[in-house]
């Protein structure tokens, strides 16, 4: 863990070499998804709501998946961009080093740009939760900390299986897109707006439903039950970087053994 | 130290098709060809030595040095470098060893050179009281004072590869493996480079494992050379015995006072000849180059002599050539 | 015309060896789509008021939208180009019996015309077949059937003539960042986009009426389900035209300007 930060401070200061364009990229970023937040408030001008979900119970929502996504894309970017590692034969440096290949890997690149991606969530958030009555307590406080913590880890978990896919094939790696940028469009909404099928695939294989529409639910006061177990849904959800690592390990063993 | 024996290892290449045709073809089924690229690698290597692995592109160098550096896992035979399997015990391994690769750098671009060299230290979990002294000392040998402050973007090739060779070498590693580290260099860089391999070998005792295509590398560094073709060893010995057994042929250079009589010297053919210089090939398994200069100044006033091996270039050229690879 | 043939053969082939790539295209616009129309859905099940637009018309948009992706989005773009006129090797292109304009313009359009056959008609034939309510339908006649192909091929030949801009502005900027950036942006939403025009408010629209992007997506797209009747369509054929004129026009006098910058800095 102290090496990746010594690996994000060497790569902060690169970053900082560059920086106009670091100031020009972040101010895009923080325009990218401002569109589509802009077609989602102009969609519930006209609509009002989408099935019962009033606007900004929805812009919380966006907030959150927008915020995991973004950070994870600043901080996972190593394995976001890990087909350029393995293409140029960089990967091969990292195993002649003394540590775990995760670490490296992620320590590889950061994407500091991300960080007006992050603060639009921000804001976006920020304006949910002002006008939205929701009585709130430690217990549902942390609920939102561990709903964006652990949409973070889903999308790292998704970024890491892609670039395991890298070992055998850079081609068509992009099909991963619909996990990563799907996931992001299709859980900006809670989750029970679409068909069963896909909110099924969104809760048991890729869990974004353990990070918003459950947690949701709890936070606007739509749930009976323990509260400490709905604190903990979002937990379960992190756990889908497990088996993650499991298939990276296992990438990793074949990269080896063809070395392509 | 380093012992390898059986190595085999073989890719499987996806076959690309030209022609649209072909290509639409392609959409639906994909031809493997399977190439072998390491066939029954067997050598040892002591503590100190410094080797050169040559051999022509494709040959299945870099494919060995990424079996012994743990990167590769080969499809059968074992390896063993101070006790330890490369692939099995990697993160154990790897301590020990420095690689430098000499296409790709192990540097940080953006940043001074010094903080890629603290950024391994703390990869490689050196103390401090160890990094301090092997900076030291490794500034001084290389002479990088001025530099340690640039960022990496700034340095030339020269310089820049004499920071990677640093860089490997922050850890203390026993074996260091060097793929082509005077590529692209100018000559004094070279030098350099080559100065300084020959110094940590003799200071510290690093074994050095070598890949070059510049035979004058491994002239001045590696007294045992491995030779190997399309992923077969064909030659593992001293330089010096290569040499004896390809190249026993000199050329020597005379100049002399003017002599308008052209002379012959037994044994020898004359290459060319003027009233003022003549070059001459002498076989030396045949007659001693002693015994030619001898005959040399009775015949003529000499002026300068110089002598020639045949380049090792050469005799590698022909070794390809008789091996067929 | 044998050169551009060429150039679009090269392409295709190219393609062609991106055989994943092109699938997971493919795939990625399906998911993408069916996204959207569930989302609409969802929007238009406890809707208090008639929508603009009935949901049949906007499927047949969403998978028109997902199909000729590579017609309608701005971000898709040439990095060769980019690179030749930033690294200043810009010099040989100048070297070329041809019109600088003229040859980028086919290249662009070349580019995208390759990406859309290799994964249109595939997501068009299968988003016929399928299961209600996901399906797209046929336009309502012939007629409106001919004018869909005209808007949508001048939509193409508007949309590269609109991208030519993005290329000629990286002559003064130096990077392709900024101008992308903004150009890609509002064009998409400007287009339609991101949610198709009816959807947004009146003012909103009124602005995006004056700007021709909408010429490149919403506009096509509408005339196919009939949504903007025949009469009106023609009128949106005329206009579409005049801004092909005018962009293209514009745009020679643009780039042989900043050509002439270069020539005069010297590369």
């Amino acid at each position: 863990m102290k090496l990746y930060f010594k690996y994000l401070l060497i790569l902060f200061k690169s970053q900082m070499q560059y920086r106009t364009s670091f100031w020009l990229l972040s101010f895009g970023q923080f325009f990218i998804p401002f569109t589509v937040f802009a077609g989602l408030y102009f969609l519930f001008e006209r609509f009002g709501q989408i099935k019962g979900w009033d606007f900004f119970e929805v812009a919380l929502c966006f907030a959150v998946i927008h915020m995991a996504f973004a950070t994870s894309e600043c901080f996972a970017r190593g394995y976001d961009a890990f087909s350029g590692l393995v293409v140029n034969g960089e990967f091969d440096r990292v195993l002649v080093r003394p540590r775990s290949t995760v670490v490296q890997v992620l320590g590889s690149k950061f994407e500091f740009t991300r960080f007006g991606r992050i603060l639009q969530s921000v804001m976006v958030l920020c304006w949910a939760l002002m006008n939205l009555s929701i009585e709130w307590s430690v217990v549902k406080a942390i609920t939102l900390c561990l709903m964006i913590i652990s949409g973070v880890l889903i999308f790292t978990g998704i970024y890491i299986v892609a670039a395991t896919m890298c070992f055998w094939t850079i081609q068509g790696i992009e099909v991963i897109n619909i996990f990563t940028d799907g996931g992001r469009e299709i859980a900006q909404y809670p989750l029970n707006i679409y068909q069963k099928w896909i909110t099924k695939f969104f809760t048991y294989v890729i869990p974004f439903g353990t990070v918003n529409y459950l947690p949701l639910m709890y936070i606007l006061g739509r749930t009976e039950g323990n509260d400490i177990l709905h604190m903990l849904t979002p937990l379960i959800g992190s756990l889908f970087i497990l088996p993650c690592l499991l298939v990276w390990h296992f990438g990793v063993r074949h990269y080896r053994s063809t070395g392509s | 130290m380093i012992k390898l024996e059986g190595i085999s290892k073989s890719y499987k290449i996806a076959r690309r098709a030209s022609g649209l045709r072909q290509a639409a073809k392609a959409l639906f089924y994909r031809e493997h060809t399977i190439i072998p690229a390491l066939n029954d690698i067997s050598f040892s290597i002591e503590p100190g030595e410094i080797v050169g692995y040559i051999g022509p592109n494709g040959a299945g160098k870099s494919t060995t040095i990424k079996v012994m550096s743990g990167i590769l896992v080969p499809d059968s035979g074992n390896c063993t470098i101070m006790g330890f399997n490369p692939w099995r015990d990697r993160v154990q391994y790897v301590k020990n060893i420095g690689v430098v690769f000499g296409q790709r750098s192990q540097l940080w671009w953006d940043v001074p050179v010094i903080d890629s060299f603290l950024l391994l230290r703390d990869i490689y979990k050196v103390p401090q009281k160890e990094y301090e002294n092997n900076l030291e000392l490794l500034v001084g040998a290389l002479e990088l004072q001025d530099i340690l402050n640039s960022p990496v973007r700034q340095l030339s090739l020269g310089q820049r590869m004499r920071c990677e060779i640093a860089a490997s070498l922050l850890h203390n590693p026993k074996i260091l493996f060097l793929d082509e580290p005077t590529i692209g260099l100018d000559a004094v860089s070279k030098i350099a480079v080559r100065q300084f391999i020959k110094k940590i070998n003799q200071e510290r005792g690093v074994t050095v494992i070598l890949t070059t295509h510049d035979m004058s590398d491994i002239e001045a560094l590696a007294e045992r050379v491995i030779l190997i073709g399309k992923g077969k060893l064909l030659y593992d010995g001293k330089l010096k015995e290569l040499r004896s057994r390809f190249g026993t042929e000199k050329t020597i250079t005379v100049d002399y006072h003017e002599n308008n009589y052209p002379f012959q010297i037994p044994d020898t053919t004359l290459l060319s000849w003027s009233p003022v210089r003549a070059v001459i090939s002498v076989d030396t398994e045949v007659v001693l180059t002693s015994k030619v200069i001898t005959q040399l100044s009775s015949k003529v006033d000499l002026i300068d002599v110089a002598i020639e091996s045949r380049p090792i270039e050469e005799i590698i050229v022909q070794l390809y050539k008789e091996y067929q690879i | 015309m044998s050169a551009y043939y060429s150039v679009l053969k090269l392409r295709l082939l190219n393609g062609m060896q991106y055989r994943a790539a092109a699938l997971a295209g493919v795939a990625t616009q399906f998911f993408w789509g069916f996204m959207y129309i569930m989302i609409f859905e969802a929007f238009y099940e406890y809707s208090p008021y008639t929508p603009p637009i009935s949901l049949k018309e906007l499927i047949t948009y969403i998978w028109l939208q997902q199909s000729f992706l590579a017609f309608v989005m701005l971000w898709f773009r040439d990095n060769e180009l980019f690179t030749l006129i930033t690294s200043g090797n810009i010099a040989y292109e100048l070297c070329r019996p041809c019109e600088i304009y003229g040859f980028w313009y086919a290249k662009l359009l070349a580019g995208r015309l390759s990406s859309a056959l290799l994964r249109s008609f595939p997501i068009l034939i299968v988003a016929f077949f399928l299961p209600e309510p996901y399906s797209m339908t046929l336009p309502p006649n012939v007629v409106t059937g001919i004018l869909f192909l005209l808007a949508l091929l001048l939509g193409l030949l508007l949309l590269v003539a609109i991208s030519m801009y993005i290329y000629i502005s990286v002559f003064y900027t130096m990077s392709p960042i900024g101008s992308t950036l903004m150009i890609g942006v509002l064009g998409e939403f400007f287009a339609g986009l991101i949610i198709p025009i009816p959807f947004m408010p009146d003012w909103l629209q009124s602005i995006a009426y004056m700007l021709p992007f909408r010429l490149t997506a919403d506009f096509p797209f509408r005339v196919y389900s009939g949504h903007i009747p025949q009469n009106e369509a023609l009128n949106g054929i005329l206009v579409q035209l005049v801004w092909l004129v005018g962009l293209v026009w514009l745009g020679r006098i643009a780039l042989n300007k900043a050509l002439r910058r270069v020539v005069v800095q010297g590369g």
